[in-house]
């Protein structure tokens, strides 16, 4: 949801902060509230940072290997910084069977991931693999961004990534 | 629910009537029929886990169920042996050995691992699943204990030991499925995070995925080296537990088959550290009658420093309560100060020529080594620790067969020793002989070379009674550092008065340490019956009666808290952060020539409201409009807690912050930049 200007603006940063702080208040600091905890806090910063992990953590009086070990436990959160637009390739098993891997293959290529990598060197693109979407009947699908791109074949890949329009870099500032 | 011993109170464990009595799970009743059923993640001290699975049996009417988790219930008819359990025992270990990384006889517990014990109790014959084969990275950034989480199982125990017992939480189980494992948090090694290196996860560990960090090696060069004069300490504690290892009975008396032992592996001196223990008795009675008189002299309680991992677990996590520890040196710390200021000169070789190795059954004692305030002349007083088990490695590798050798005993001065200090093996013991100490020079007498029985025993707070110059103090023992935590919070809080508190990390005290041989049920308990025996048969039951250590201080060091006292015998503290290196970057002003303001967010400045700080100064920094020159951080730790909110501004640390007093500091600065 963040559409933030850039990530090391001063201002954003710092209030950016100040919100994590208004968050684990508003829980009332309580340990069983970690979860919708580092919800919101992955909404402000797009994933969970270490020393954001460790603040909540020192806030909570619990160690930071539990707060961790919450954080890598379920999907949803995302320790490592997110590209700009996520790309979901769906592996269920109609969109498997259904050859939803050479598309994968094709937008790890056309993106010039390496094996194992999942965001782009320009923090542009992060691609994942999920494991239903809901929507099989339009096997195999590929939601970029926000849109929900369905009966893919690896040849149309490239098109629809350079039709994402690109947000210019540098401005706001 | 309370019932007497009828039918109505008994189960049938395979066919035979068994009592429940106390047990408070299935296990606990089937093994007390004698029926040792195998388990990996069942501690009687730890929580119930239930992830093994080795312990289930056929219960009637219900099936199949773990038996660690299951309530006893009075009517029961439980069976171990069928096939079908057979059967789910043998895939459990099966699938185990298939997702750990064997390693065969180079592994550091070859000799006593477990999983390849319990393999060969439930009959596996092969693995017919495929090894994961994982090949994580080892972690060898503590100085007490090495992991190489290739070869966990998972079964957690190591994760409920250090939360449950110690309070520190320091592992913790990570990711999910297959990708689980257990580690320190955001990856990082265990020297890297608040691990206090007690070891005691090492200590349940039914493999080799934690181990007390091995210093065999090194300790093989020194001793081999031609222009080396090596010298031993060994704790009370090694004494009781190091013939397990050459089957012999837990607590069998092996002082001086160790100490001969100790000079054919070739060290030139054999000392023991319970002279050092008496030392500080002397020295820390001397500063506990200091801080009696006068509180400018330090707080009470006094807390001991015997225990390194205490000590640590104060600097992290209760560093407002560092001026309640003892400035005193652990009794190894000691023994290194004064080895390195009067051996050289008593055996007649040049000071760099001097080895001194420690023998512990701790493996904190290895991170305290390498403390660095236990450095002086640019090396470590301390050059290596061994664990009570590494020496014995070395006696088998070396080909010795302790049971066959003549006793021998100690060198002397630092081989002289009382019962008292013998007594610093097990929990109680420290207080035991201050009290015994106490009541010689300060009290009637009549007591000081008494059994203290108040301080004994398995109670998780004992407290004794002694009167002083007409005073009544009362010392309090605690061991596990949970325990610990909750006794200093009491003592806050003003639930409990205490005016001296030992506390030693392990549950027991050091004949429990990480660095024992691994201990059959029950041989703890024979260890510190040892150390009590031991104490009755010495000559002289208080370390006031110790002659070397009374020469010693007219010889060389004064009087109990004299100026060379402190400089051999005494240390420091600090505050320490509890992870390294995460700093958070809140504003980042102009690359270069910024100035760089940091605020502790750790917990002492957060309780003292740093955080408010930390908003206020943001604030200014936008209203002053001084985004682009002030670059403003937070962090954990400062390591000034005693004096939080702290805050440091370019190299200025200020201390008790507030927004106003940063605010000004920033602009002084800035004001005194050079322009342009």
């Amino acid at each position: 949801m963040s559409t933030c200007a850039c990530p090391t603006q001063p201002a954003t940063a710092a209030h950016r902060f100040q919100r994590v702080g208004a968050i684990i208040e508003r829980h009332q600091r309580k340990p069983e509230r970690l979860i919708p905890i580092l919800q919101e806090v992955q909404e402000e910063y797009r994933y969970l940072p270490r020393e954001v992990l460790s603040f909540v953590a020192t806030a909570l009086d619990l160690s930071p290997a539990k707060v961790f070990g919450v954080a890598t436990f379920y999907a949803h959160f995302a320790l490592e910084p997110k590209g700009r637009t996520v790309v979901r390739v769906c592996d269920g098993t109609a969109c498997h069977v259904k050859d939803s891997m050479p598309i994968f293959d094709a937008i790890r290529g056309h993106l010039k991931l390496a094996a194992g990598q999942h965001t782009s060197a320009d923090m542009e693109w992060t691609l994942e693999k999920v494991s239903c979407l809901g929507a099989c009947g339009l096997a195999p699908v590929v939601v970029i961004g926000e849109q929900v791109h369905g009966q893919l074949a690896p040849g149309m890949v490239p098109a629809l990534l350079d039709a994402v329009a690109r947000p210019a870099t540098g401005s706001a500032a | 629910m309370p019932t007497t011993a009828t039918a109505a109170s008994t189960i049938t464990v395979d066919g035979r009537t068994v009592p429940i009595g106390q047990a408070r799970n299935l296990l606990e009743v089937v093994r007390a029929s004698g029926v040792d059923l195998p388990t990996f993640c069942y501690h009687s001290e730890l929580s119930v886990h239930g992830a093994c699975r080795l312990c289930v049996v056929d219960v009637k009417g219900r099936g199949v169920m773990a038996s660690c988790s299951t309530p006893p219930e009075a009517g029961m008819e439980v069976v171990t042996r069928t096939e079908p359990l057979r059967r789910m025992r043998r895939t459990s270990v099966e699938l185990l050995l298939a997702a750990h990384n064997p390693e065969g006889p180079s592994c550091d517990r070859a000799a006593a691992c477990e999983l390849q014990d319990v393999a060969r109790k439930v009959g596996v014959e092969r693995v017919r699943f495929k090894p994961m084969g994982r090949d994580l990275p080892l972690d060898r950034t503590s100085a007490a204990v090495h992991r190489d989480p290739s070869k966990c199982i998972l079964c957690g125990d190591c994760v409920r030991m250090c939360a449950e017992v110690q309070g520190v939480s320091a592992l913790d189980f990570a990711h999910r499925g297959a990708a689980t494992t257990v580690q320190p948090a955001f990856g990082r090694g265990l020297g890297e995070v608040d691990c206090v290196g007690c070891g005691q996860c090492a200590r349940v560990c039914p493999t080799a995925a934690l181990i007390p960090a091995p210093e065999i090696e090194p300790a093989w060069k020194l001793l081999t080296a031609p222009s080396t004069t090596a010298v031993a300490q060994i704790a009370p504690a090694v004494r009781v537990a190091i013939g397990e290892r050459f089957g012999l009975p837990a607590g069998a008396e092996t002082t001086g088959r160790m100490v001969a032992a100790l000079r054919r592996l070739g060290f030139a001196k054999v000392y023991d550290t319970t002279f050092t223990a008496d030392l500080t008795v002397w020295e820390e009675g001397a500063e506990f009658v200091r801080r009696l008189r006068s509180s400018d002299e330090g707080p009470l309680p006094l807390m001991t420093s015997c225990c390194p991992a205490w000590v640590k677990w104060v600097e992290q996590f209760r560093p407002d309560a560092l001026p309640n520890l003892s400035s005193c040196r652990s009794p190894q710390g000691m023994f290194g100060g004064l080895a390195r200021r009067l051996l050289p000169k008593a055996l007649g070789i040049e000071a760099k020529d001097l080895a001194v190795v420690s023998i512990m059954p701790c493996t904190a004692k290895k991170a305290e080594a390498a403390r660095e305030e236990l450095r002086s002349e640019g090396r470590r007083e301390i050059d290596h620790v061994l664990t009570t088990e590494e020496l014995a490695r070395m006696i088998d590798g070396a080909g010795i067969r302790l049971g066959d050798l003549e006793p021998e005993p100690f060198d002397q001065p630092f081989g002289m020793k009382t019962g008292a200090g013998l007594l610093f093996g097990a929990s109680g013991g420290v207080a035991e002989a201050v009290l015994r100490y106490a009541d010689a020079v300060l009290g009637d007498g009549s007591r000081r070379d008494a059994v203290w029985e108040e301080v004994r025993g398995p109670g998780a707070l004992r407290v004794a009674t002694a009167t002083i110059g007409g005073r009544t103090i009362r010392v309090g023992v605690v061991s596990g550092l949970r325990n610990a935590g909750q006794v200093l919070d009491d003592v806050k809080a003003g639930r409990l008065a205490l005016d001296i508190i030992e506390v030693m990390a392990c549950p027991g005290g050091c004949v429990n340490g990480a660095g024992q041989p691994r201990p059959a049920r029950g041989a703890v308990d024979s260890r510190t019956a040892a150390i009590h025996r031991a104490d009755r048969c010495e000559h002289r039951q208080n370390s006031a009666d110790n002659e070397e250590v009374g020469k010693l201080y007219k010889n060389t060091l004064g009087e109990p808290g004299s100026h060379t006292s402190h400089e051999l015998l005494h240390t420091t503290y600090r505050p320490r952060r509890r992870i390294d290196d995460l700093d958070l970057l809140l504003t980042a002003g102009e690359p270069g020539g910024k100035l760089l303001t940091t605020v502790c967010l750790g917990t002492s400045c957060h309780l003292r409201g740093s955080q408010g700080v930390l908003r206020g100064l943001l604030d200014a920094v936008d209203a002053k409009g001084w985004g682009a020159q002030v670059d403003v951080r937070a962090t954990f730790c400062l390591e000034q807690c005693a004096s939080g909110p702290n805050c440091k501004i370019g190299k200025e640390v200020l201390t008790a912050t507030t927004v106003d007093k940063a605010v000004a500091e920033i602009g002084a600065q800035l004001a005194a930049r050079p322009q342009g």
